[in-house]
C-alpha cells in the first residue's frame, strides 16, 4: 500500500483536530479535537511501523501507550472541566480569561485609550507601577 | 532528497502502479474519506452530542484503517478504549456540564477564521511535505501479519515491559487525580457527617484554589 | 628669631587664631575674644619687627628678603612657598596688622552680644591672615590663594546680617563682581608665569626686565581686570557701595583699608609688567580718572553715611591707580598707607555715629541736634579723618595726596616717567620701563591724572564738608540717648587718630623704604590741591547755609533704632529700614541737602551711581536671565519632548501589546500554531533549496 495514503490521512486528521482545538468553544469539544489529533499521530505510528517493519514494534507499542495516556488525559481533562464548570458555571474556554490584562479603562495615562480620569485611577492602585510615573508626567507637564 | 536516491526509489517502486491502486488501497481510501468526513463533522457540528457521535464514527473508521494496516490488536484496543470508554466519558462530561441538547449557535468561538486559516495552512504544508517525501514509498503488507495480537504481545512484554509497567502507575495516578479533582466536597455538597477528618484536610487545598481563581 | 621666621609667623598666627576660633566658637565662646585679639596683635607686633629689621631706614639699597621652600613638585611651573619682603611689603603688612588689631578690638564692643561673634571674629582673622599672605608672598600662586580667600571672607562678612535681603544681595554681588575680574586675573597670571617659567615674583621681574614677556599688553590688561575687581575701580566698582551692608568694622577693615588696597598693592609689586605696556597704563589712567571724578560726584549725593565713605574709598583708590599709571608706586603705596589709616578711622567713627544716632541717614542726622556733644570722641577723630581725607595740611592725607599730585605734575610737565623697579633695580630695568612709554604719552597720562585729581580734590573737599556738617552740625531735636559709647570703640578711634594726624611726617623718611622717590610735598601742587579742597568745602558750606531754612520746613522721619540695642544691631536695623522709609538705599528726598543744591540736576544720577547698576542689570542680568529662560524652554519643550516621547511611545507599544493579552487561550494557541506553520514552511523551503 502506498505510504502516502495513511500519511496524508493522518495529516488531514491532525489539522482537523487543530481546527477543532482552536475554533471550538466548549471545553469538552476541545478535548474531542485533542483526541482526533492523538489518533492522527497513532495512525502515523502504525503506518510507519508497518512500513519499516521494526523488529521492536516500536510504533505499535507507542500507539498503545498513546492510547493509554490519552485515556488518562481525557480522565484528568474531564475532571478539570467539571471542576471549572462547577466553580464558574461555564465550560466555555473563551470565557475563562483570568490571565488577561486588566480592562482598558484602567489605562493610567489618559492618552485616549480611556475616558476615565487618570488621576482618579492612579491612587486607587498603588501597586500599579505606572502610577508614580503617570503622576510624574503630570507634574512635569 | 537527492536525485539519485529519488530515482532508485522510483525504480524499486515500479512494480506498484501509482495510478493503479490495489483493492486494499481502495478500501483504505474509502474508509479514510469516511473517517475524515466524520472528523470534520465532529469539529464543525453545532450539536454537541452529535459531535461525540461523529467522533465515534471517526475513531471507528480509524480502527478499520488499523486493520487494513495489519495492526489488528491496535484496532481492537482502539475500539475498546476509544469508542468504548473515552467517548462514553466525553458524553458523561457533556451531560455533567449541562451541555445544551440540540443546536447551539455559539458552539464556535470568535477566533474561528483564524483557526481555519491556521488549520488549512498547516494541512497544506503537511500534505505537501508528506506527498513530496513519500510519493515513491510503499508499505509491504504481504507476509506474516505484522500486528497480530501474538506478535504485539511478544514485543510488548519482551521489549517494552518497563514502560508498560510505568504506564500502569501513570494510569493509576490519573485515576486517583481524576477522582480527587471531580468529587464534590462536604462543604459544597452540604453533606457534613460522612466527610472524615482526613478527606477534610485533603479537601482544603482545592477550595482555596477555587477561592483564588 | 630670624627675620624670616618672624615674617612666616605674621600670616600664620591669624590663621591659627581663625582655625581655633572656628573650631571652638560653638563649644567655648568665652575664648572667642582672646582668640580673635591675641593672634592678630602678635602678628601686628611681628610685622612691626619685620619692618624694623628689614627696612629700618637703611635706604633703597637694602636687598629685599627672599626666602622660598618647595613643598612638592607641582608640574611644569613650580609653585613655591616663598616670601618676598621689601619696604612696600613690610609697611603694608604693618598697616594691615594695625588696622586688623583696631578692628578686632572695636568689634569686641560693636558686636558684643552677637550670637555669631565667634565665627565673625574667626573670619576676620582668616581675612587678616590671607591679606598678610598676599602682602608677603613672593609666589604669585600663593598670592592668588590669599587673594581668593580674601574674596570669600569678604563674601561671608558682607553677608553677616544675612537675615536682611540687602546683605544677601550685596554679598552675592560682591562675590560675583570680584570673581568677574578674578577669572581674567588668573589667566593673566598663567600667561605671565608661562613667559617667565616661574611664579616667583623676582624671577618674573627679571624676565620683564630682560624683555622676555611676549604679550605684555595682553598680560597687563588681564591682570588689570582682576585689580579693577578687587580694588573697585571703574567699571567693576559697583560692588563696593553695596558691600556697606556688612558690619561697620568689616567695612573699615576689608572695604576701606586693606582688601580693596590689595589690587593697588599687586600692581605696585609687579609695576614693571604694567609699565612694559603703554596700553595698560593708558587704561589704568583712564579708569583711575573716571573712577576719581565719578565716585566723588556719587559720594556727594549719597544719603547713607557709609555709602559716602564707600564712594570716597573708590575715589582714593583711583588716586592710587593714577599714581601707578604714572609709574610712581612710591606715591601710590604712600597714599595706600595713609588712606588705610584715616579711612579705617572714618568708618569706625561712622559706626559710632550710626549707633549714637540710630540711623545711617545723613538726612536724618542733619535734623538731629547735639550729636557732636554726645559722642565727642567720634566727633573729634572723624573731624581729623575728614580733614585728612580732604587733604588739608598737615594731616596724613595731605602728604600722600600731594605725592600723587606731585608725580602727576612731574609727568605732565615733561618730567620723564620716574624710573621704577624693585629696590635692587638695575639701570637697565628703569630704561626698559621708561623706554616703553614715550614722553608725549607720559605727559598725556600726567595731565589726565593731574586734572582728574584736582577735580576730585575739589569734590572731595565738598563731600567731606557735607559729611561733617550733616552728621555733626544737625539742627533739631537732640538724638535719643544711647548711653556712653564702649571704651573699646573710643580707644580704637584715638589709636587710629594718631597715624591720621601724624603719618604725613613720614613723607621725609619713607622714600628710603621704597624706590627712593621724593614724597615730600611740592609748593605749587600743595597750594593747588589744598586750594581746590578749601574751595569745594567753602562752596558746600555756602550751600548748607542757604539750605538751612528748608531744614525745618521739610521734616523727615528719622530712622531710629531702639536705643538699647548693641551697635551692630542698630546698624543692621538702620540699613534695613533705609529703603523702606526713603524708597532707595542710597538716596533720601531731602531738599535741604547741600549736595543736592550743588549738584543740581546731576544729583539724581549721582545718587544712583550714574545708573551703572541698571546698565549692568540690563546688559548682563537680563541677558543671562533671558538665556536661562531660553535654556529652560529648550529643556522643557524640546529635550523633554524626546524624553516624554520615549515614554509615550513605550506606553503606546505597551498598550498595543496589552491588547493582545486577551486571556483567550485559543487565540494564544492560534498565534503559536500559526508561527509554527510559518517556521515549518520556512524550514521546508530552506531544505528544498528554493
Amino acid at each position: 500500500m502506498h505510504l502516502v495514503y495513511p500519511a496524508v490521512l493522518s495529516a488531514l486528521l491532525f489539522c482537523t483536530g487543530v481546527y477543532g482545538v482552536l475554533a471550538r468553544r466548549n471545553a469538552i469539544l476541545v478535548l474531542m479535537s485533542v483526541e482526533l489529533m492523538l489518533n492522527a499521530v497513532n495512525l502515523n505510528l502504525v503506518a510507519f511501523d508497518a512500513w519499516l517493519r521494526d523488529s521492536l514494534h516500536a510504533g505499535q507499542a507507542l500507539t498503545l501507550f498513546v492510547i493509554a495516556i490519552a485515556a488518562a488525559e481525557i480522565g484528568i481533562g474531564l475532571a478539570i472541566v467539571l471542576m471549572v464548570h462547577r466553580a464558574r458555571g461555564t465550560s466555555d474556554i473563551d470565557r475563562l480569561r483570568d490571565t488577561s490584562e486588566p480592562a482598558m479603562d484602567r489605562f493610567p495615562d489618559g492618552t485616549g485609550l480611556s475616558g476615565t480620569d487618570p488621576s482618579g485611577a492612579a491612587p486607587a492602585r498603588p501597586d500599579d507601577p505606572a502610577g508614580p510615573a503617570a503622576t510624574n508626567a503630570e507634574a512635569g507637564a | 532528497m537527492n536525485l539519485a536516491t529519488h530515482g532508485a526509489a522510483l525504480q524499486a517502486a515500479a512494480g506498484h502502479g501509482f495510478l493503479s491502486p490495489s483493492g486494499v488501497e481502495i478500501v483504505f481510501l474509502l474508509v479514510g474519506v469516511v473517517t475524515l468526513g466524520a472528523a470534520v463533522l465532529t469539529v464543525t457540528t453545532r450539536q454537541l452530542v452529535h459531535a461525540a457521535l461523529w467522533l465515534v464514527v471517526a475513531l471507528g473508521g480509524l480502527a478499520v484503517e488499523y486493520l487494513l494496516l495489519t495492526a489488528e490488536f491496535i484496532a481492537w484496543v482502539q475500539v475498546l478504549i476509544y469508542v468504548g470508554s473515552i467517548v462514553v466519558l466525553l458524553l458523561f462530561g457533556l451531560m455533567l456540564t449541562k451541555a445544551p441538547i440540540g443546536r447551539s449557535p455559539d458552539a464556535d468561538s470568535a477566533g474561528r477564521p483564524a483557526a481555519l486559516a491556521v488549520a488549512v495552512a498547516a494541512a497544506a504544508t503537511l500534505v505537501w511535505v508528506v506527498t513530496d517525501a513519500f510519493r515513491a514509498t510503499w508499505i509491504d503488507l504481504d507476509g506474516p501479519a505484522h500486528g497480530s495480537t501474538k506478535v504485539t504481545g511478544q514485543a510488548l512484554f519482551r521489549h517494552w515491559v518497563l514502560p508498560f509497567e510505568a504506564l500502569s502507575v501513570l494510569l493509576l495516578a490519573a485515576l486517583v487525580g481524576a477522582i480527587v479533582l471531580s468529587r464534590k466536597y462536604a462543604a459544597e455538597a452540604g453533606a457534613g457527617p460522612d466527610a472524615g477528618a482526613g478527606t477534610d484536610a485533603g479537601g482544603r487545598a482545592p477550595r482555596t484554589g477555587e477561592r483564588q481563581s | 628669631m630670624t627675620t624670616t621666621t618672624l615674617a612666616v609667623l605674621v600670616p600664620l598666627l591669624p590663621f591659627l587664631g581663625a582655625a581655633l576660633g572656628l573650631l571652638t566658637g560653638r563649644t567655648a565662646p568665652r575664648f572667642a575674644r582672646p582668640l580673635a585679639l591675641l593672634p592678630t596683635l602678635l602678628a601686628a607686633v611681628c610685622a612691626v619687627l619685620v619692618a624694623f629689621r628689614q627696612g629700618g631706614g637703611a635706604g633703597g639699597g637694602t636687598p629685599p628678603l627672599d626666602a622660598a621652600t618647595r613643598l612638592t613638585p607641582t608640574g611644569s611651573v613650580p609653585v613655591d612657598l616663598s616670601l618676598h619682603v621689601d619696604g612696600f611689603a613690610a609697611l603694608v603688612a604693618v598697616l594691615v596688622g594695625v588696622v586688623a588689631v583696631c578692628v578686632q578690638l572695636y568689634s569686641t564692643a560693636y558686636l558684643r552680644h552677637d550670637a555669631r561673634y565667634p565665627s565673625y571674629a574667626a573670619l576676620v582673622s582668616l581675612f587678616t591672615s590671607a591679606m598678610l599672605l598676599v602682602v608677603y608672598s613672593g609666589d604669585l600662586m600663593v598670592l592668588l590663594v590669599g587673594w581668593e580667600v580674601m574674596g570669600i571672607c569678604s563674601y561671608f562678612l558682607v553677608g553677616h546680617y544675612w537675615e536682611t535681603p540687602e546683605a544677601r544681595a550685596a554679598s552675592i554681588k560682591a562675590f560675583l563682581v570680584t570673581k568677574l575680574g578674578d577669572v581674567p586675573f588668573l589667566i593673566g597670571l598663567f600667561a605671565l608665569a608661562g613667559d617667565a617659567g616661574s611664579f616667583r615674583i623676582p624671577r618674573i621681574l627679571d624676565t620683564v626686565a630682560g624683555g622676555g614677556l611676549h604679550h605684555p599688553t595682553l598680560v597687563a590688561l588681564l591682570l588689570l581686570a582682576g585689580v579693577a575687581g578687587k580694588s573697585a575701580q571703574f567699571p567693576l566698582h559697583t560692588w563696593l557701595p553695596d558691600a556697606m551692608a556688612g558690619p561697620t568694622p568689616v567695612s573699615a577693615l576689608i572695604h576701606a583699608a586693606t582688601m580693596v588696597a590689595a589690587g593697588v598693592y599687586f600692581v605696585a609689586r609687579l609695576l614693571p609688567v604694567f609699565t612694559a605696556s603703554t596700553a595698560a597704563l593708558v587704561v589704568l589712567a583712564v579708569s583711575a580718572a573716571v573712577t576719581m571724578v565719578g565716585s566723588a560726584l556719587a559720594a556727594l549725593a549719597q544719603d547713607d553715611i557709609k555709602r559716602v565713605l564707600a564712594y570716597s574709598t573708590i575715589g582714593q583708590l583711583g588716586y592710587m591707580s593714577g599714581a601707578l599709571a604714572l609709574g610712581d608706586r612710591d606715591a601710590a603705596v604712600f597714599h595706600l598707607l595713609s588712606h588705610g589709616a584715616f579711612k579705617a578711622l572714618l568708618f569706625l567713627g561712622a559706626g559710632v555715629v550710626i549707633h549714637a544716632a540710630g540711623t545711617n541717614s545723613l538726612a536724618a542726622t542733619s535734623r538731629m541736634g547735639g550729636l557732636a556733644r554726645r559722642i565727642p570722641t567720634a566727633f573729634w577723630t572723624m573731624t581729623l579723618g575728614l580733614l585728612s581725607l580732604a587733604a588739608i595740611p598737615p594731616f596724613a592725607g595731605f602728604f600722600s595726596k600731594e605725592s600723587v599730585l606731585g608725580a602727576a605734575e612731574n609727568a605732565a610737565l615733561g618730567g620723564s616717567v620716574p624710573p621704577s623697579g624693585t629696590a635692587g633695580v638695575t639701570p637697565a630695568d628703569g630704561a626698559v620701563a621708561a623706554g616703553a612709554i614715550g614722553p608725549t604719552a607720559s605727559a598725556a597720562l600726567g595731565w589726565t591724572v593731574l586734572l582728574a585729581g584736582l577735580v576730585a580734590a575739589l569734590l572731595t573737599g565738598a563731600y567731606a564738608a557735607r559729611l561733617w556738617l550733616l552728621a555733626f552740625r544737625g539742627r533739631g531735636a537732640p538724638a535719643p540717648g544711647h548711653g556712653r559709647q564702649p571704651l573699646a570703640m573710643n580707644a580704637t578711634l584715638w589709636l587710629l587718630a594718631v597715624p591720621t594726624a601724624c603719618f604725613g611726617a613720614l613723607a621725609w623718611y619713607l622714600g628710603d623704604w621704597f624706590d627712593g622717590q621724593r614724597l615730600t610735598p611740592a609748593l605749587n601742587t600743595s597750594l593747588l590741591g589744598t586750594g581746590v579742597a578749601v574751595v569745594g568745602a567753602g562752596a558746600l558750606y555756602g550751600a548748607w547755609r542757604r539750605a538751612a531754612p528748608r531744614l525745618e520746613r521739610t521734616p523727615l522721619g528719622a530712622v531710629a533704632a531702639h536705643p538699647d540695642e548693641e551697635p551692630a544691631l542698630t546698624e543692621a536695623a538702620a540699613i534695613e529700614a533705609h529703603p523702606v522709609v526713603y524708597g532707595d538705599i542710597a538716596d533720601a528726598p531731602d531738599p535741604a541737602d547741600p549736595g543736592r543744591i550743588l549738584l543740581g540736576p546731576l544729583h539724581r544720577h549721582a545718587a544712583a551711581g550714574f545708573h551703572l547698576d541698571a546698565l549692568y542689570d540690563l546688559l548682563f542680568v537680563r541677558t543671562a536671565q533671558a538665556g536661562a529662560r531660553l535654556v529652560r524652554f529648550l529643556d522643557r519643550e524640546v529635550v523633554d519632548a524626546y524624553v516624554r516621547g520615549a515614554g509615550t511611545g513605550a506606553r503606546w507599544l505597551g498598550a498595543a501589546a496589552r491588547r493582545a493579552q486577551t486571556g483567550n487561550v485559543q487565540s494564544y494557541l492560534s498565534a503559536l500554531l500559526a508561527g509554527s506553520v510559518v517556521l515549518a514552511i520556512a524550514a521546508v523551503l530552506f531544505a528544498a533549496g528554493v
